[in-house]
Parts: structure tokens; sequence; C-alpha cells
């Protein structure tokens, strides 16, 4: 499938001289939800800034839909919504105003439905007349949510969406993703809480010290690099582990009446059959067992530190 | 072109101005007056004619001039300051406007504002002094030049400061000098020689002359010469705004 943006060896230094981005690959494809992974400073908002022409390159290239970003920007910034991470909100206009003056700047003509839509799914079409100046942050939030639909993107970008926000407000704006990408729009969101690309991301994209580490699908991401555990809750506690068992690196918890066993599903062979062999030997006896899998989170947290 | 950002722009920007109506109707009738009052009563009592023209009638189109200049550079550098300012400027840096759009919105609001505003002026000054405008479609021209530039300096002015004493201290510390030593309010010829000379390097006495001269047919320079000197100016002017959008200077990081 023809990628939606191609980003080839993008690398961004600042004024400063500091290296934001370092020769940054990246693809993402049409109609998917993509979360942009990366510790605070990783490089996130430099990047998805010089996707929208807010910030300049120092070298590489990107394309939308084709379009150089540079030479064709009106081609590519047309098509681009973006929700930045800070709160900047014009003080004196009102909702309705700012989400009439976006649709227009992005060259779209007037079309009061569509705005109205836009208002009311992010609940803001109660509050549309009031200044904004008046209004809450997480109302400010949704206020640039709607600018960023006003001009019905074909590509949206969520910088940080979910920092500080309460709970109704993450639900509404899920669901607006979710009837986004029911429209075919590409959605990239960047996010420090992995939970919130683990909930709604097609594909992930680890960045770390302006580099991308890893891009996969969130599912395969998880159950490559994921690693499973199997927990026993054994009959009776014991103090210390049977010296038999000490190959499996098994870690006894909860006063001595859990047992843990880390393995790998990618791996050769589990070792599950043995240990419970081993177990049966020992003369452990466990009324309950069950596995998880360890969340994005952990896997992310794990890359990271690999990376630093 | 991207007609439909073009026309929020313009619109945002008007509508702007006129939640600030009474200041900005008011101030000029205000002080419009308050210069009949003092520099027409006081000293006209002892300049009785300049050229012909009564003290009076020679000054409004010094005033005009002051204000307008004053007005545009004030305008447009605080409409595109602020965004800067506070942030939101983001959306004029992702939208698809090149600086075409930019400068026809903002500057063009501007650039109204100011026109409306001269235009006021000249309607309150009527009510002090005779006013025959002998050249009224030059002297709109003038107007709509002036006006132009000027705002675009403004805009210039207001994407190179990066703190709120920039933006005030040009039009005080170079603005206003060289417009009270361009002969708002006197003619360069009572000048001595050498501060003739020296005021001759003052742009504005370029402007005012020339407006001046489209409503009275006296002037310190030739008319031409004035009206090459606007569009001097206003090309310039253009040719640093589309610098700035070229390079993102002080835009983009
Ligand atoms: N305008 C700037 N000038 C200099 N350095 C910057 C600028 N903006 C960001 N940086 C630096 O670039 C790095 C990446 O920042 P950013 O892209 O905002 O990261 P993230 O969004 O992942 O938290 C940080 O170390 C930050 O300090
Ligand atoms: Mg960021």
């Amino acid at each position: 499938m023809q990628p939606v943006i191609s980003i080839r060896e993008l690398t961004k230094t600042y004024a400063g001289g500091f290296e934001a981005l370092k020769a940054v690959d990246l693809d993402i494809n049409k109609g998917e939800i993509f979360g942009l992974l990366g510790p605070n400073g990783a490089g996130k908002t430099t990047l998805i800034n010089i996707v929208c022409g807010i910030v300049t390159k120092t070298s590489g290239s990107v394309t939308v839909n084709g379009y150089d970003n540079v030479t064709d920007f009106r081609q590519t910034r047309s098509r681009i919504g973006l929700v930045p991470q800070e709160l900047p909100t014009e003080t004196f206009e009102t909702p309705y105003n700012v989400c009439r003056f976006s649709r227009g700047l992005f060259g779209k003509p007037p079309n009061p439905d569509h705005i109205e839509k836009v208002l009311k799914s992010i609940s803001l079409w109660n509050k549309k007349d009031e200044k904004i100046l008046m209004l809450s942050g997480g109302m400010k939030r949704r206020v640039l949510i709607a600018k960023a639909l006003a001009h019905e993107p074909e590509i949206l970008f969520l910088d940080e969406p979910t920092a500080g926000v309460d709970v109704e407000l993450r639900q509404d704006m899920w669901n607006v993703i979710q009837s986004l990408r029911e429209t075919g729009v590409t959605v990239i969101l960047t996010t420090h809480y992995i939970e919130e690309a683990e909930q709604l991301a097609d594909r992930v994209g680890v960045i770390n010290h302006g580099e991308v580490i890893v891009v996969e699908e969130k599912t395969k991401l998880m159950r490559e690099l994921g690693k499973k555990e199997l927990v026993l809750h054994l009959a009776e506690p014991i103090d210390t582990l049977p010296v038999g068992l000490g190959d499996y690196r098994l870690e006894l918890g909860a006063d001595g009446s859990e047992l843990t066993y880390h393995y790998d599903t990618k791996g050769e062979h589990t070792g599950i059959t043995a240990l419970l062999g081993a177990l049966h030997e020992a003369g452990i006896r466990f009324n309950d067992l069950h596995t998880s899998q360890s969340s994005l989170e952990e896997i992310f947290v794990g890359l990271v530190k690999k990376g630093a | 072109m991207n007609w439909h950002a073009i026309k929020a722009i313009y619109r945002t920007e008007m509508a702007r101005m006129m939640r600030t109506v009474v200041q900005s109707i008011v101030a000029p009738v205000l002080s419009t007056s308050l210069y009949f009052v003092i520099f027409g009563a006081a000293i006209g009592s002892r300049i009785t004619e300049i050229d012909g023209v009564s003290y009076g009638a020679f000054i409004v189109p010094g005033l005009i001039m002051l204000s307008i200049m004053t007005e545009s550079i004030s305008n447009s550098s605080f409409a595109i300051y602020f965004p800067k300012f506070s942030g939101t400027i983001f959306e004029l840096l992702s939208a698809p406007i090149s600086y075409i759009e930019v400068v026809l919105g903002y500057v063009g609001a501007a650039a109204t504002k100011s026109v409306i505003i001269g235009g006021i002026i000249l309607t309150t000054a009527s009510f002090f002094v005779d006013i025959n405008i002998v050249h009224p479609f030059l002297m709109f021209l003038f107007l709509i030049l002036i006006s132009v530039s000027f705002s675009l300096f403004g805009f210039i002015l207001g994407v190179w400061a990066d703190g709120w004493e920039k933006l005030t201290i040009v039009p005080i510390l170079v603005i206003m000098p060289l417009t009270f030593l361009g002969g708002t309010f006197y003619s360069i010829s009572m000048l001595p020689q050498t501060w003739q000379t020296v005021s001759l390097f003052n742009p504005i006495v370029y402007l005012i002359s020339g407006f001046r001269w489209s409503f009275y047919e006296n002037a310190d320079v030739a008319v031409g010469l004035s009206l090459s000197m606007v569009i001097l100016f206003l090309a310039a002017c253009l040719g640093v705004v589309w610098w700035i959008f070229k390079t993102g200077y002080r835009l983009r990081a």
C-alpha cells in the first residue's frame, strides 16, 4: 500500500545546535491510527511540526500523498489537521468563530453544517458563542480539536492529546478518533501514555533521542517483544524454592503462596512443560494458575532503557 | 491562491478592530480636534498662512499622515505579534498559505482601517477649516499606498519584535520623531538651509510633501519624487515580508 506520509532521512538540528532528529525514516499508511511513543524530549513534537510546516527541517524529505511538504506545501498542508501539544487559543474569540476562521484558512468554503457537526461531536456546541478566555483548560483543548477538524482533514495529528485531560474528554476524543477512522482519516497521535497507544493505535513507532527505534503493528509488537508470565497460586505457602527449581528463575511472591514464571512465546520452547514436571517432582501443588502478557508499557520501557 | 484564507484573515482582523471601535474612532477624532485647538489656534494665530494656505488647512494632510502611519504600524504589528506571543501562530504556519495570503489578509485589514481613520480625520478637520482637495484621486492613491506600506512595515516590526518593548519603541523612537520632523506642522522651506538639507534624508518628508501637494499643489519636493519614494518604500517592505516567509525568519524554528 502506498503510504500517505513518507519521511526519509529527516534530520533536525535546532539553532542552538541541538540535534532533535537523527535521520528518521517513517511511513504512515492511509487510514491507520499510528501511535508515536517516546519519552519527553524524544523529538515527537519536532517530527510532527516539521510535517505540518511549523518547524523547518535540516535535511531529508517529507511527502504527503506524494507531494513534497516544502515545494508543494499547499497540497500537503490543506490535507492535514493538527491539535498541538500546548493550548494556544485566541482569547477574545468564540469557538464558533475560530472554527470558521480555521476552515477558511485551510482553503475550504464556508460550511456551517460541518462546523456544527464538529462542535457537537466534541461537546462544544452549547459553548460555541462564549469567549474562549472564559473556558476551562479542557474546553480549550476541545476548541483546538474542533479547529483541527473544521477543514475536514484527511490526516489528523494529535500531539499528546490526553496530557492532563479528564475522563470525559478522553472518551469524547476516542469516539471522535474512531469515527474519523471509519471515514478513512489517518490519525497520528504522539503520547508518552502507553495505555493510549495500546487502546487506539493500529501501529506503534517508538522514538527516543531523535531516533525511531522500532515501528511495528501493535499486536505484533506486543507478541514479539512482549514477555509472558505464568502465575501459579500454591495450595500451601512455601518459604524457599526447592533446590531443583533453581534453573527456572522463578519469583516467589504474595507471602510464599504465588510463583511467577517468565517465558518467551517466541522462544524455541517455553519451558512450561518441564517446569510443571519439576514442580510435581518437588511436591508443590497449586490450585490455580493464569498467564498474562506484558503491556505495551513494559515493552516500551524496556526498549527505551536499552536505547539509552 | 487561497482566497478563502485571505477572506478569513481579513474578516477576523476587521472584526477584531470593530471590537475596539470606540477607541479606534474616538481616539483619532479627539486627537485631531486637540491638534487643531493647540496648533491651529495657538500657532495659527501667529503663522497665518504658508504658501497661500491657511495654517489650519496646511496641517491637515500632515495630521492625516501622522495618524495613518502610527495606526498602520500599531495595528499590523500587533496583529502578527500577538499570535506569535500567544502561540496561535502555529495555525498560520501550518496553513496552506504563503506570504501573499498573509499580506493581503493582515496588511489589507490594517490598511483598510487606516484609510477609514484617514477619512474620519479629514471629516473632523473639515469642521474646523475649509479644505479643498485639488487632486482627489492622487490624494486617495497616496493614502492607500502609504497605509499599505506602513502596515507592511508594522508587520515586519511585529515579526521582528521579541518583546513588547521593541514593539512600542520603534514607533515612538523612530517613526514619531521622523514624522514630526518631516513637515507635519511646517513647511521644510521655513527651516534654515542646513536643516532643509538634513530633512531631505528623512523619507517621511517625501510622503507628507506629496500628500500635501495632492491637496494644495504646494510641496517641499517634486510630487513625482514623492510618489517614487512611496513606491520604493512599498517595494522594500514587500521584499522583506517575502524574505521573512521564505526563510521563516523569527516565525519557524
Ligand atoms: N525551538 C527549539 N529550540 C531548541 N531546542 C528545541 C526546540 N524545540 C525543541 N527542542 C529540543 O528538542 C528536543 C525534542 O523536543 P520535542 O520534539 O518537543 O520532544 P517531545 O515532543 O518528544 O517531548 C528536546 O530536547 C527539546 O529541548
Ligand atoms: Mg512534545
